[in-house]
């Protein structure tokens, strides 16, 4: 088929096998075009997208913008910090007054879990979610699951560890789906205060030594310790979780094999992984930030296409 | 006279398809062979030949073949052209329209892209853009646009297999064509080849 299953991308969970083969096929299309000269093409001229950000991003907005530009739709931003939301308006109320300015379709990163699927149900456009709470970051596991591909020609039967901070993490969750879909793999590693409780029962093992999980791994997920999000202490000491779950050179020149090293952003160097590892040849961090334009791409064109 | 004429107008047709032996292909009433595999291949030398009077050596020549159906003459008419006339680095390419088509959003079904590959820039060239069928002139229009990603051609000419030339949308004509149609909107010519259809053939279906 060439057509998704879904009007809007809320989650991973929402999606099937093929329509992850579909957008995947559909962003080796768009690769190709990010890499010519004239890196733009016309097919989006007749659609405007507002990205619509209640949280900050720099890299996940700027990749959204720029996948919107080379397919020639019409852009409008928001961020919350500068808007009407600071005088008390309502979510729907928000949205609906970009709406009416003829927007077709809305890209939202929002702190509440669940914004995207509400406001699907409100409003009359697509909704891409850029990252909603803790829940789910979908474009971030397609382009992961799509940087994996590129590099071991398949995701099934693959070996993934997501390292880190799990418990507050959309990145991990939405990669989680991702990967099971898709025949892979999972494991988690972190200390248990950030770990979820009952992670299990979505298919994946735990596993708290770094060192044993390294060595069983094809590829490692390093995500970032999201202070901003830690209302309590979870660990003693930022130089604590380095020891334990700090990935460096040194550790991974102790294993048998080459693993594959990956990181959402944005890296605090040092702790969840030094710089000689983020750096080296077996980090494919840059090829993931230009996968990120053509996955975007890819799911604006479906999308939009739906219409 | 006229009345005649008319009365004998389904004689003629009937006639027309026992004239036309359709192999081993089953026959159906509403599909009419338009060119058998041996006259493809004497199409397929005359195109070659004309792009030789043009062309020469090819040496500031790019060939691009339309996906997904026109790859299949383009890569023909190059081996036609670098076994039986000699010519050496013919510079060939596939230009997927997919992205720059004007239906986009209008049509019933999301277009699928294929692979575009075009390793080398056109920038100064003559690009000779090969089709299959050249029907509303719609996909040559959006080639024109796509081809412009990849440099400043010098000059852009056409060549098409089959040219219905009674069914354009835009003011596009072919600088080689391979058999001029007349056929209705409500008819369709299907092209098929060897490399991927099992035989050389073009077939006139009406719906």
């Amino acid at each position: 088929m060439s057509e998704l299953s879904v009007d809007h991308l809320l989650g991973i969970k929402y999606l099937d096998k093929k329509d992850i083969a579909l957008i995947f096929e559909t962003a080796d299309h768009f690769k190709e075009v990010i890499n010519r000269s004239i890196k733009k093409v016309p097919t989006l001229r007749d659609t405007t997208i507002a990205n619509i950000f209640f949280e900050n991003s720099t890299r996940t907005r700027l990749s959204f913008e720029l996948a919107e530009k080379r397919l020639s739709a019409d852009v409008v931003n928001f961020s919350a910090s500068q808007s009407s939301v600071k005088k008390g308006e309502t979510l729907i109320d928000t949205v609906n007054n970009i709406l009416s300015m003829k927007v077709d379709m809305v890209v939202m990163r929002h702190p509440n879990p669940g914004a995207g699927i509400f406001l699907s149900k409100h409003v009359d456009a697509s909704i891409i979610n850029a990252g909603d709470g803790a829940h789910e970051h979908p474009t971030q596991a397609l382009l992961d699951s799509y940087s994996i591909r590129e590099k071991l020609g398949d995701i099934r039967g693959k070996n993934v560890v997501i390292v880190g901070d799990i418990l507050h993490s959309r990145v991990a969750l939405s990669n989680i789906f991702a990967l099971k879909l898709q025949g892979a793999n999972v494991k988690v590693c972190g200390p248990k205060t950030l770990i979820p409780k009952h992670i299990e029962s979505l298919g994946v093992k735990v596993e708290t030594n770094l060192r044993k999980a390294l060595e069983w791994c094809d590829v490692a997920n390093m995500l970032r310790v999201q202070n901003e999000r830690m209302d309590i202490s979870y660990f003693p000491s930022t130089r604590e979780y380095t020891q334990q779950f700090g990935v460096n050179k040194q550790l991974l020149n102790s294993l048998d094999k080459q693993i594959v090293i990956m990181h959402p952003g944005p890296i605090n160097r040092g702790v969840e992984i030094t710089s000689d590892v983020a750096d080296s040849d077996q980090s494919i961090i840059l090829e993931q930030v230009e996968n990120g334009v053509a996955i975007r791409m890819a799911v604006m064109y479906l999308l939009a296409a739906k219409k | 006279m006229e009345t005649t004429g008319l009365f004998y107008i389904p004689f003629i047709l009937k006639n027309c398809l026992l004239l036309y032996p359709t192999e081993t292909v089953a026959q159906q009433m509403s599909q009419k062979v338009l060119l058998t595999s041996k006259e493809i291949n004497i199409i397929l030398h005359r195109l070659a030949c004309q792009l030789l009077e043009n062309h020469l050596d090819f040496s500031n020549t790019a060939l691009i073949g339309i996906q997904p159906r026109g790859v299949y003459l383009a890569e023909r008419l190059a081996k036609i052209l670098r076994e039986d006339y000699k010519v050496k680095n013919i510079e060939l390419g596939f230009l997927d329209i997919t992205f720059y088509r004007d239906d986009f959003g209008r049509g019933e079904k999301t277009l699928k892209a294929n692979t575009t590959k075009i390793d080398f820039l056109v920038e100064d060239k003559n690009v000779v853009i090969i089709d299959d069928v050249l029907y509303t002139g719609r996909s040559i229009r959006a080639a024109l646009t796509a081809i412009q990603s990849f440099g400043r051609p010098s000059d852009i000419e056409l060549l098409t297999l089959i040219d219905r030339r009674f069914s354009r949308h835009l003011p596009i004509q072919p600088n080689y064509r391979g058999r001029q149609v007349d056929a209705i909107n409500e008819e369709k010519v299907k092209v098929m080849w060897q490399e991927n259809d099992g035989k050389d053939i073009v077939y006139l279906v009406s719906k």
